[in-house]
């Protein structure tokens, strides 16, 4: 199929698709070099002096999810309107920083004792394995620097079940073809019955970290504990909830933590702020939960249960949580605290839907979590 | 491209634009608007596979089998569900006929040359076609996989071949190739994210749900029967039902269930009794039908 008009024209073609594509790009849709190819192909198809299927033969190739629509109608919008191609992602630089300074504990509510003592003393004064018992949220820079270290080792095992694929075996079902088959090798006779069984695979480990202000010192962990889960088994996904739901799977997917945790930084919009958990998790079951994200999943509830909103809301939505969920896990830094009753309005509301409820201050209660879940 | 292109013009469905190929859509009853129309003219023109996303109940299904009715090409139907495996979507060998077939040439005593009736066993006439197979082999066809997203990913890495260039490989026989690619339509109801590698050699579609207007046409078109007012208080209705923050939104397929059920009532339009009694129609969660007579079902159906 030969594209229509003179070569100048299809030259121009190119030339326009490719600079979209790069706009296109600037606004987080993944425009790879192959898809660019597919929409010039379909422009072919196509009349190229009308803008709507120049609009349609875009969409239909370059996009891959919803997301990227609404993405996709902006970038179309603003280089077809005749803007140039910016260089966007002004918007995403400081919150960049912001994570960084955030993950180092500068910025922190409660990091005031950061400044303050000498880091390489604090490096020569505490021992690996009383680290690992130590609060998460009072711990200086240079301490918490090691304890990122000890979290890469930590290599959390994906809780299983058992699949609906079979696999041969000494013991279960007869598996007929397989016998016939051997069967044909030895002229028909059936020497010996092969059987299968169900597989065992991960079940999917969902985690919805609240990064709110009150969570804001042990955000930090939390989003390692969560990149250590994403890197041990593929089907983990990552939610983080503040004053609204972003999901960080992909940016998570990166294999160095600490480019993941930048990724993801950029990805919130609301790091730091404040918490309406019982609508954001509206918000999860409506649109990912129900359709089959949380069906059948462990999933991580990591809050302190500061509740701003409606905690008859909360208590609705967990029970939600509760009937589509394997098991509910709830994490509560706080709860390492000795004298700590779970009081909160929001905790009250959300205990009675949670399976278990275990701590999440030190490394040492980041294993017994990860033990949890594998056993889950 | 060029070679093909002749092909697919001979194959009888000669649309030169979208706008053509929608109304050959219309003529089976499926009203497309431009994005359904011009997604599937490219998948026609590109011979590239259609994956559609969307709410359930918008038209993906529907797309696939309106394509096939449109183009006069068979349909091939493959229901995805976990542990699906390539026996049961590619191909499998009749392994009790084999052996029969093998017993008969003992018996008939033609045991004597082992290559020739091993050859003999594993003929086309002991294969058994899958869809997949079946829609390569009956070509032109519609090969419809349906929520893809519910079979694991180890069958779509199956899928990855047979998608990017219609071939299916079998040992024993050799490869089996379309003469002209099928039309693949994938749907997927976002249960979980399919891989990337599968959906970069797709077309992509999202389907939303349809305009007032676009609804109360397809009610009338698939739904003869029912009366214009009907048609569109339910259009209106399950419109502002879509925006009333429910657990499931109700889709085109459930506001058809809903007109047909008042229809059987006797209704000429909609009033609040027999829309009460019909609600189980178009809401399918017990909090969705609270939430609604709590905002007041005759607000809903006001004009």
């Amino acid at each position: 199929m030969s594209a229509p008009g003179s070569p100048r024209l299809v030259r121009d073609v190119v030339e326009t698709v490719t600079g979209f594509a790069r706009t296109l790009r600037h606004s987080g849709v993944h425009a790879s070099p192959d898809r660019v190819q597919a929409m010039v192909r379909a422009i072919g198809e196509l009349d190229v002096l009308d803008p709507s299927h120049v609009y349609w033969s875009g969409r239909l190739t370059l996009c891959a999810s919803h997301d990227d629509v609404a993405r996709y109608d902006a970038a179309f919008a603003a280089f077809f309107a005749g803007e140039a191609p910016r260089q966007v992602r002004t918007s995403g630089q400081p919150r960049q920083r912001l994570l960084a300074s955030a993950s180092l504990g500068i910025d922190n509510a409660d990091g005031d004792d950061s400044g303050e003592q000498p880091p390489d003393l604090a490096v020569a004064a505490s021992g690996e394995e009383i680290l690992r018992h130590r609060d998460i949220g009072q711990l200086t820079p240079a301490e918490r620097e090691q304890l990122q270290r000890l979290f890469a080792l930590l290599i959390p095992n994906p809780p299983l079940r058992r699949s609906r694929r079979r696999t041969p075996a000494s013991r279960g079902t007869v598996h007929v073809a397989r016998t016939v088959r051997r069967a044909l090798h030895n002229g028909g006779e059936i020497v010996s019955m092969s059987r299968r069984t169900a597989r065992k695979r991960p079940r999917r480990v969902v985690a919805l970290l609240d990064v709110s202000g009150s969570m804001s010192p042990y955000a930090d962990a939390l989003m390692r504990f969560a990149h250590a889960l994403t890197r041990a088994h593929a089907g983990t996904e990552v939610f983080t909830l503040g004053t609204r739901l972003t999901r960080v799977t992909r940016e998570m997917r990166l294999r160095d933590p600490d480019k993941a945790l930048t990724a993801s930084g950029a990805a919130i919009p609301d790091w730091s702020g404040g918490t309406r958990l019982g609508e954001v998790l509206k918000a999860f079951l409506d649109r990912w939960g129900q359709r089959g994200v949380a069906r059948g999943a462990v999933v991580i509830l990591a809050s302190d249960g500061w509740e701003r909103g409606d905690p008859d809301l909360l208590a609705e939505q967990m029970s939600r949580l509760h009937r589509l969920a394997h098991r509910v896990i709830w994490v509560n830094p706080h709860k390492g605290r000795t004298g700590y009753e779970p009081l909160t309005r929001g905790m009250t509301a959300a205990l009675p839907y949670v399976d278990s409820f275990v701590s999440g201050h030190s490394l040492a209660a980041f294993e017994e979590l990860a033990k949890e879940i594998a056993d889950a | 491209m060029g070679a093909w292109h002749a092909r697919y013009v001979s194959a009888g469905t000669s649309w030169s634009s979208p706008e053509q190929l929608r109304e050959a859509l219309e003529a089976t009853g499926y009203l497309a608007d431009e994005g359904i129309a011009t997604a599937a003219y490219l998948a026609l023109a590109m011979g590239r596979p259609l994956f559609t996303e969307g709410e359930a109940g918008v038209g993906k299904t529907a797309l696939a089998t309106s394509v096939a009715e449109a183009t006069g090409r068979p349909l091939y139907r493959l229901q995805c569900y976990e542990g699906l495996e390539a026996s049961q979507a590619l191909y499998d060998w009749d392994f009790p006929r084999q052996m029969l077939h093998l017993r008969a040439a003992e018996a008939a005593g033609l045991t004597d040359d082992p290559d020739k009736l091993e050859a003999s066993l594993y003929d086309r006439r002991f294969l058994v076609a899958r869809p997949l197979l079946q829609a390569l082999e009956d070509s032109p066809s519609v090969l419809l996989i349906d929520e893809i997203d519910r079979a694991d990913d180890e069958f779509e890495a199956f899928l990855l071949e047979m998608l990017s260039d219609f071939t299916i490989s079998i040992p024993e026989i050799g490869t089996i190739r379309a003469i002209t690619p099928p039309l693949v339509v994938l749907t997927s109801n976002r249960t979980r994210e399919v891989h990337d590698a599968l959906k970069r050699r797709c077309l992509y579609h999202w389907l939303d749900h349809p305009t007032y207007d676009r609804e109360v046409a397809i009610l009338r078109t698939r739904l003869p029967q029912i009366t214009a007012q009907l048609a569109a208080d339910v259009a209106r209705a399950t419109g502002r039902l879509r925006q009333a923050d429910l657990l499931k939104p109700p889709g085109v397929a459930e506001a058809m269930d809903w007109a047909t059920a008042l229809h059987v009532l006797g209704a000429r339009e909609i009033d609040p009794e027999r829309a009460a009694a019909t609600l189980g129609a178009v809401l399918k969660y017990r909090e969705d039908g609270d939430r609604v007579k709590t905002l007041g079902l005759s607000a809903l159906l006001s004009g």
